[in-house]
């Protein structure tokens, strides 16, 4: 089967450069013929990259050890839910995914427009196609999923005990749909350059697709930081680690580009601009994935060094030159005529909240890189931490919560000052009273910063209430129907707007936990025996007894503790550590077992007030003696000897516990990070909702109609 | 592979064929999407008025000027299907 998926990813690559060339030859001749091919080609590429992704994922079920890959991340133990998720836990499958998810983007894109933008899809499929022909190289010549293994092992080394999480089955395939995302309104934008027809028309192509893309890697960051926050057993959501920080960047300049797109659209302004963020938002896509895979940067997340960095180094420098090369011998054609008509107009927040994204992805950018900066002008390489990115962040954080909830007040073109008084009335004064009561009555003072983001946040939750109430009333006054119905009908006849302005609602809940939980934080470290006590917090927590449990898979020492707040219980927590048997001989029958990975189970009472979090590190050393006579005195007798061993040890450990290390926190409002994200999906989703296509045409007749009227009246 | 191979000569070895695919009717289509985003955006600056974000004199300025482009389009969409077949 190894040859056979082998061939298949020979057969991608030769499509992949028949869609590119037949493309090019298409659009350069303008041979209908040519670009119908290509077309084709791309749809066929999707079909046989979905073959090969089919032959790994079933070789990960059926346990096929002759699969180089199966043998290094799968095992026979290894859980099913875990053995689909196995093909991304590699560098070979992740970039079969990310190939794969590209052929298939790119696909739906093709077809979307099989009937639109004669000029621009050419050169559009040409990119797509040239990009798939880098990946399907990468796979056939560098890293191929495809290795077979000489001596067909009876077990597999099994799948990183870090990755056995159920957000980490999601997490990659959506930040790769993400990045990849991103690869089709930037082929556009390169078609639309090459073909010289640079009004909206490709962006209204792609925007669906762009939302689909900041959706993806939405949900994806969302993913890891809950991920972060359950499994890696340090107790936060976001460490600014450079692979963290890889998939921010993208997202912050994608966002900045589904704002500035609208303005594109509705003013026909912005065009430069729209091109290099999404050129810009392409480029930090694939230096994300240069990151993950170069090993340049030290990173929990990083494939270690590996042989295709450089590779991706040099298809970046591609996209950035040969882009900026096709802008500026367009520049002519992209020039405006039209100009921002007045500051106090939603295009000119639009723009200030677009500059307020770049300005954190370049802060971002520059602490992520640092090491590499400092190490090239001073030879040391220093880090900066997240001290560093706070100082800079947050007051930019600050600003964006704050236009989220100007954006959706302002109309187009032109707001009067007598105008912005009364728009901003309610959601002032419901600011200023949050900042009052939170002033008085707790104890935020502490914490300026947090009080400010409480202040702003209510500014735009207000703000967005408010847009939603005038669209009910006005709809209410036309069209005489109940609250109910007037919702239901302003939602569907703009779903865009109203989508974004749940978006924004979203985000706003998000931020709202997480300066609430950065802020008033409780942490303490503490070594307890069973039966004694720690406060955290207003929490006092009871190190109730030592648990041990033994599978075929890992074993897992852990804790009871009893939470209590004034006397009474709160929670019963069990924070644990695993340890993952190795496959290494050299550590003993019984010592292979403590030898492997050893991951942190949180013990956690999550709570939309706060959230009541434990980690533990139990204190093996007391086993050691039991684990050397293991090893001596059961080398010879079977598994099922060795497991009466094992079980031996877990008893002696709940029988004599020693003191464990523990981790508590108090963190306030966590909860509201996961639902403000849930919001926004929904948001996100309403947006992206296609409108019943009747209805349009019903809309579309009477509005046909009136327009008609008013020009026989002319 | 000939699947694969088949598949993308054949437009090749009827190119005539391809070249009736009826560019007169993506070039509809295309209008059309226009037309919709056009309506939106007066949908739009209507429901900006009577929200009050707009004054009246905006308000009458910019529906105009919508509907002039609307028109335009509208009357784009004539001529493109009144236009005989592709060559």
């Amino acid at each position: 089967m190894t040859t056979f998926g082998r061939a298949l990813l020979i057969i991608a690559l030769l499509t992949a450069v028949w869609a590119a060339v037949s493309a090019l030859r298409g659009a350069r001749l303008n041979q209908r013929e040519w670009v119908v091919s290509s077309r084709r080609a791309i749809y066929a590429l999707a079909a046989v990259l979905t073959g090969a992704a089919i032959v790994l994922e079933s070789a990960f079920l059926r346990s096929d050890f002759s699969f180089g890959l199966v043998v290094d991340n799968s095992s026979t133990t290894t859980p099913t839910f875990y053995k689909l998720t196995a093909m991304w836990s590699s560098q070979g499958g992740s970039l079969l995914l990310w190939v794969w998810v590209l052929s298939l983007f790119s696909a739906a894109v093709l077809f979307a427009t099989r009937h639109a933008l004669r000029e621009i899809v050419p050169w559009a499929t040409a990119v797509l196609g040239g990009l798939a022909t880098f990946f399907c190289a990468l796979l056939v010549f560098k890293v191929s999923p495809f290795t077979s293994v000489a001596n067909v092992p009876a077990e597999g080394a099994g799948l990183n005990p870090l990755l056995r999480h159920p957000s980490m089955m999601f997490h990659p395939p959506l930040l790769y749909s993400g990045y990849v995302g991103f690869a089709i309104p930037f082929a556009f934008a390169i078609g639309a350059l090459a073909s010289r027809r640079v009004d909206a028309e490709w962006i209204r192509a792609t925007r669906r697709f762009s939302l689909i893309a900041w959706t993806f890697l939405s949900v994806g960051i969302l993913l890891g930081a809950r991920w972060s926050y359950s499994e890696l057993g340090w107790g936060g959501y976001w460490g600014w680690d450079p692979v963290e920080n890889a998939s921010l960047m993208p997202w912050l300049v994608g966002t900045a580009f589904l704002h500035s797109m609208i303005v594109q659209e509705k003013r026909d302004m912005l065009k430069v601009w729209n091109i290099t963020l999404i050129v810009g938002a392409f480029t930090l896509a694939l230096l994300g994935t240069f990151l993950v895979r170069s090993g340049i940067l030290d990173s929990i997340h990083a494939f270690g060094a590996s042989t295709v960095g450089g590779w991706f180094l040099g298809l970046i420098a591609v996209v950035v030159v040969g882009s900026a090369a096709l802008v500026v011998s367009r520049l002519d054609d992209l020039r405006s005529e039209r100009k921002i008509d007045s500051l106090l107009s939603r295009e000119s927040f639009f723009l200030l909240n677009n500059l307020v994204l770049v300005g954190l992805c370049f802060v971002v950018f520059w602490g992520t890189f640092f090491p590499l900066i400092s190490e090239a002008v001073t030879g040391n390489k220093a880090s900066v931490g997240p001290p560093w990115f706070d100082r800079y962040t947050v007051p930019l954080a600050l600003v964006l919560v704050l236009l989220s909830g100007v954006g959706p007040l302002l109309a187009w073109r032109r707001v009067t000052l007598a105008q912005v008084r009364r728009l901003f009335a309610v959601p002032a004064a419901v600011a200023l009273a949050t900042l009052i009561a939170l002033a008085l009555f707790t104890g935020a003072t502490g914490s300026p910063a947090s009080l400010v983001l409480f202040t702003f946040a209510a500014f735009t939750i207000t703000s967005v209430g408010s847009e939603f109430w005038r669209g009910i009333r006005t709809r209410r006054l036309v069209n005489d129907e109940h609250t109910g119905a007037a919702l239901a009908s302003i939602v569907r006849r703009n779903r865009r707007r109203y989508g974004g302005y749940v978006v924004h609602l979203g985000v706003a809940v998000v931020l709202l936990g997480v300066a609430a939980s950065s802020a008033f934080t409780h942490q303490v470290d503490v070594r307890l025996k069973p039966g004694e006590t720690a406060r955290v917090g207003d929490y006092l927590v009871r190190y109730v007894r030592p648990t041990a449990d033994v599978s075929s898979e890992k074993l897992n020492f852990g804790a009871v503790l009893d939470v209590r707040k004034d006397g009474k219980r709160a929670a019963l927590l069990r924070p644990s550590r695993s340890y993952f048997p190795s496959l290494d001989p050299a550590m003993g029958p019984i010592g292979r077992f403590f030898g492997g990975e050893s991951t942190s189970e949180v013990g956690l009472r999550a709570g939309l007030k706060e959230d009541v979090w434990s980690a533990m590190q139990p204190d093996l050393r007391s086993l050691k003696p039991g684990i050397r006579a293991g090893n001596r005195q059961l080398a010879s007798v079977g598994p099922r000897g060795q497991a009466i061993g094992i079980v031996a040890l877990a008893q002696s450990y709940t029988g004599n516990a020693p003191a464990a290390t523990f981790r508590l926190i108090v963190d306030p409002m966590v909860t509201w990070i996961w639902l403000g994200g849930v919001i926004s999906l929904g948001g996100a989703l309403l947006a992206l909702w296609p409108s019943a296509l009747a209805s349009r045409r019903r809309i579309s007749s009477l509005y046909a109609a009136r327009l008609g009227r008013e020009l026989s009246r002319a | 592979m000939i699947a694969v191979g088949i598949a993308l000569l054949a437009p090749l070895r009827d190119p005539e064929g391809v070249r009736d695919s009826d560019a007169r009717a993506d070039r509809l289509a295309e209008l059309e999407l226009r037309k919709e985003t056009k309506y939106g955006e007066i949908r739009d600056a209507e429901a900006d008025f009577h929200a009050g974000k707009l004054s009246r004199e905006d308000y009458r300025a910019l529906d105009r000027t919508l509907r002039r482009e609307a028109v335009a389009i509208l009357a784009e969409i004539d001529h493109a299907g009144q236009q005989g077949p592709p060559v």
